[in-house]
């Protein structure tokens, strides 16, 4: 039997057992793994996740069992400190000695720390391992006790130091990124993109230095703060170098292998170093005179490493090794792809930029526009995938190649792309793990996996970096398409059916109850997912309140308020189109006052009335109702409010009033539920003081009449509404929107709301129109009809709760006690009232 | 620490079976909460199962005494319980946390003579 040791346990060590085992001829060798660090290996590309939920398993790749299962000594906490490469064995610090038949060196590589004076001080840290990770989290923590706001710098804006702004953020420091280039990223960005992503970072909060040379960290013993020179300097109490790599060749040179001037230990296509008994793979070894600090060509080179060891000679590291990268910067999309940025005399620039929304997007075509040679995309990455393909396999481009980055929502025809189905067979869909288009469809069509899940599970698929899931999503769908299976949105293991389905379903069979349904087509006794999306149907179809099959609503609707963050709850009456007498007010503040409630007016023109406990509920609703109320439905998934501005009965630009309109409206559509929330607005002229194109729905009154428009929100994807109807009368756009409303509440996902469902929707908002308003369905009738219904069956659910004693006696903390709940805690706050912090 | 007053009662330790309200007080397939000495218990009739369950009441997600008000379901066949604030699920089996690495929730053993439900505890 022959020895295999392997030096360093980080991924990619890792993947080259796991590699190595997966083949059979693995069985006439003996591995062992040594690393430096005192755990299993673990994913350091998502290591910032720590921060989040500080559970290392999670981020494990695999538990030690795993290398038992496979035969596979693994020495943690053990450095590798001499390799004697004539009597072929290593020797550990600890003293021990280990011969080998072949050697992997794994090493990786290190923070490189630029030598700065002062790095040695208190409170300078760099971020690659956990460990380094609790170091920070203790320091921060200390320094909190310390200090108001403290502050912490990242030296380093390339990727890996965002990552690390955002892990400070996360522990509570205020977060600055010193860059010593006048851009951030610069090996990925252009200078354009750069000042996107900057000023995206900026707004939430990361306040970023570009241009800076940190000349010393100040401070006694512990840092207070960095000079850049030139009397410039930042104060800070934390420092976290992040300013690239160093490879961890020492036990390279120190026997003696060929290494490069700046280091890495120098290989082959085999990955085999000057000595043919040692190989070298991922972040140490030097390849075409590179580093390759990614971790999809750190595989690469384990699969090549691997099969050369088994005398699979013709599987070698190709020569140009494809750089690209699509990753989730806190929240902001950020790839590159190809030659990001490059010269004139090569090709041509197509670039969009919009700053107001923070998306940036470059693609670099050739001089004959035929081929894509690169680009970049900030903000808004949704097509890297198949613009990366594009570019991978040298996919024909479309006559209009500004298409590829400009393409508009729902018009109809289909995207400039086409469809990932029609990629070659060999195009690499996950870079991670290296498999192909063919090997995901191959496992859907002739191995039988039918989810995304099985398909990850069987080929490894997407288990990377994740970033090539959407496309899987796709093939696993197309392929299924192949065998005539369609893949079935089904809503949990309980209901196979899409809402949509469950929807007519309880329609056409009439059922009332959700026992009944869940005994009729359903399985098992039902979740906290289906639960509520019956709950919504049975409210559309019967307008039945969320009363009457309490236990099967969403946390709020079942008490018919807001629950907060202590467990209390919001109450919010409602106020149509914002309109209020004086009289209501003071009712209003009277009965806040009395029950102690913290008050503040809302985004939708209305007052919320906080810290409310579960008892006081049915009291306050009886004044309120008493005052003339009613329930605002601010807990549903339903109507919540229709924004208006003052409009032509006081505002001397007003085409109409807006303010009645809005009141007609909102009390029309007050108390229907839906898939999800949905907001109307109405503006009584085109300067939009009423926001109505941040709406579902939107009214705006020009000359001859009202625009319609659908289909917009507010929220963290902002979309704006389209226009679907123009200069209409007001009889006419209510019908429409009728019409528009109850479409999407028979069709939309559970808690989708108008705008994807828009955009979901084949079509479009042409498809639309041609539903809503030229009936080419045949179904506006029905829908007139159903929309009516619900209008017409409108009540007060609050009315219903306070007056029917059965419904009020769930008002109680503890059902066998009158006391209140003691552990709820209140802090002032700006003569108010807050929850107390949690601890 | 508060979630420290909770901890998993089995069935053959109860020393004392708490006499905590008739079973009609109980809603059918969702939850209440029952007070024993300082304690906040979260019962749950699941109807549809034909057994009862008690847990802390204490969600240990952000230390709120929100469970009974949570939606009751199943995952696997496994009984379960969802926070209302943000969804969390733990089993009522084995109080672990089903959707997260959250610390398990306590449960207690319920039993139900004369259509009053009793929880077992061990003081």
């Amino acid at each position: 039997m022959k020895t295999i040791v392997v030096v360093g346990n980080g991924m990619v060590g890792y993947k080259f057992c796991e590699k190595f085992v997966a083949q059979p001829e693995s069985a006439l060798y003996k591995v062992i793994v040594f690393g430096e660090e005192p755990r299993v290996a673990y994913d350091r590309v998502h290591l910032s996740s720590y921060f989040e939920n500080q559970d290392a398993k999670a981020l494990e790749l695999a538990p030690r069992s795993w290398y038992e299962t496979h035969n596979i000594d693994l020495i943690c906490n053990e450095y590798v400190s001499d390799i004697d490469r004539d009597s072929k064995s290593v020797e550990t610090a600890s003293g021990s000695n280990y011969t080998y038949d072949t050697l992997i060196l794994a090493t990786g590589s290190s923070p490189f720390v630029p030598p700065i004076s002062g790095v040695e001080k208190k409170g300078v840290f760099v971020y690659r391992t956990i460990e380094d990770l609790e170091d920070m989290l203790a320091f921060a923590k200390a320094l909190k006790t310390q200090k108001n706001n403290p502050k912490a710098a990242i030296l380093g804006g390339g990727l890996l130091g965002l990552e690390a702004g955002k892990a400070v953020m996360d522990m509570g420091l205020e977060p600055h990124v010193v860059e010593f280039a006048p851009k951030l990223m610069p090996r990925q960005l252009d200078k354009r993109s750069s000042n996107v992503l900057q000023l995206t970072l900026e707004n939430i909060g990361i306040h970023i230095h570009t241009a800076k040379a940190t000349n010393k960290i100040i401070g006694e013993g512990q840092i207070t703060g960095m000079d850049f020179g030139e009397d410039d300097s930042l104060e800070v109490d934390m420092l976290v170098i992040s300013a690239g790599i160093r490879p961890r060749d020492e036990l390279a040179k120190r026997c003696d292998l060929n290494v490069g001037i700046r280091g890495g230990v120098v290989v082959n296509e085999k990955m085999q170093t000057s000595d043919p008994n040692i190989y070298a793979i991922g972040e140490v070894a030097l390849y075409n005179q590179m580093i390759y600090g990614l971790v999809a060509p750190g595989y690469e080179m384990a699969e090549v490493a691997v099969n050369q060891i088994l005398h699979k000679n013709d599987v070698v590291m190709k020569s140009s090794i494809d750089m690209s990268t699509k990753l989730k910067l806190i929240g902001v999309d950020v790839a590159s792809f190809g030659e990001p940025y490059m010269p004139a005399d090569k090709g041509l620039s197509i670039i969009y930029e919009n700053k107001t929304k923070g998306v940036y997007k470059r693609i670099n075509v050739s001089h004959d526009g035929k081929t894509l040679l690169g680009g970049i995309m900030v903000g808004d990455a949704e097509d890297y995938g198949i613009l990366h393909q594009m570019y991978i396999n040298n996919m024909p481009l479309p006559d209009n190649a500004e298409e590829l980055i400009v393409g508009s929502r729902g018009e109809g025809g289909g995207s400039a792309f086409g469809s990932v189905i029609d990629l070659p067979d060999e195009a690499v869909i996950c870079s991670c793990e290296a498999i192909t288009k063919g090997q995901v469809c191959c496992s859907v069509i002739d191995d039988g996996n039918e989810t995304v899940k099985e398909v990850a599970k069987a080929t490894k698929a997407g288990t990377g970096c994740g970033g090539c899931k959407p496309m899987i999503t796709d093939l696993v769908k197309e392929s299924l398409k192949t065998l005539g299976k369609t893949v079935k949105e089904r809503i949990c293991e309980h209901f196979n059916y899409s809402r949509q389905e469950l929807f007519d379903i309880v329609k056409t069979k009439k059922v009332t109850s959700y026992n009944n349904l869940l005994d009729l087509v359903g399985e098992g006794n039902g979740c906290e997912v289906c639960k509520p999306v019956v709950a919504s149907i049975f409210a559309s179809i019967y307008n039945e309140t969320a009363n009457r099959q309490e236990t099967i609503q969403d946390s709020n609707d079942r008490y018919l308020a807001n629950i907060q963050r202590n467990g209390t709850y919001s109450v919010v009456p409602r106020v149509a189109g914002g309109e209020i007498t004086p009289k209501q007010l003071i009712a209003m503040g009277r009965i806040a006052q009395k029950y102690d409630l913290y008050t503040k007016i809302t985004g939708g023109q209305r007052i919320d009335m906080f810290g409310a406990k579960l008892h006081e509920l049915p009291l306050i609703w009886e004044e309120l109702i008493e005052e003339g109320f009613e329930t605002g439905q601010a807990y549903g998934k339903s109507l919540r409010t229709v924004k208006s501005c003052v409009g032509s009965t006081w505002c001397r630009y007003g085409m109409d009033e807006s303010v009645s309109f809005a009141i007609e409206i909102e009390n029309r559509y007050k108390g229907i539920r839906s898939p999800h929330k949905f907001k109307g607005g109405v503006s009584g002229c085109i300067r939009e003081c009423a926001e109505a194109r941040g709406k579902d729905f939107g009214f705006i009154a020009v000359e001859g009449g009202w625009n319609v428009y659908v289909g917009g929100n507010g929220g963290a994807n902002p979309k704006h509404a389209l226009l679907i109807a123009e200069k209409v009368d007001k009889e006419t756009a209510i019908k429409y929107v009728d019409r528009f409303i109850m479409f999407y509440i028979k069709t939309a996902q559970p808690l989708q709301r108008t705008a994807p469902w828009l955009d979901k929707l084949e079509g479009g908002i042409t498809y639309l129109q041609n539903v809503i308003i030229n009936d080419s369905l045949g179904i506006v009738d029905e829908l007139d009809k159903e929309m009516q219904a619900l209008v017409d069956s409108y009540k007060c659910e609050w009315k219903e709760a306070v007056e029917t004693p059965e419904i009020r006696e769930r008002y109680t903390h503890f059902i066998n006690s009158d006391e209140e709940d003691e552990n709820i805690e209140f802090v002032s706050l700006r003569d108010q009232k807050m929850p107390k912090e949690w601890a | 620490m508060i979630a420290n007053t909770f901890e998993t009662v089995s069935n053959e330790d109860v020393t004392t079976w708490f006499k905590a309200a008739h079973l009609s007080k109980f809603p059918k397939n969702g939850g209440a909460c029952i007070k024993y000495k300082d304690k906040q218990i979260a019962v749950f009739n699941f109807e549809r199962e034909g057994t009862w369950y008690a847990c802390q009441n204490l969600c240990p997600h952000k230390m709120e005494m929100v469970l009974s008000r949570g939606m009751i379901g199943e995952e696997n066949g496994e009984a379960k319980i969802a926070c209302p604030l943000h969804k969390n699920t733990f089993s009522l089996k084995t109080g672990e946390n089903l959707n997260g690495s959250l610390d398990a929730i306590a449960t207690y053993p319920v039993k139900i003579e004369d259509d009053f439900v009793y929880v077992g505890f061990v003081d």
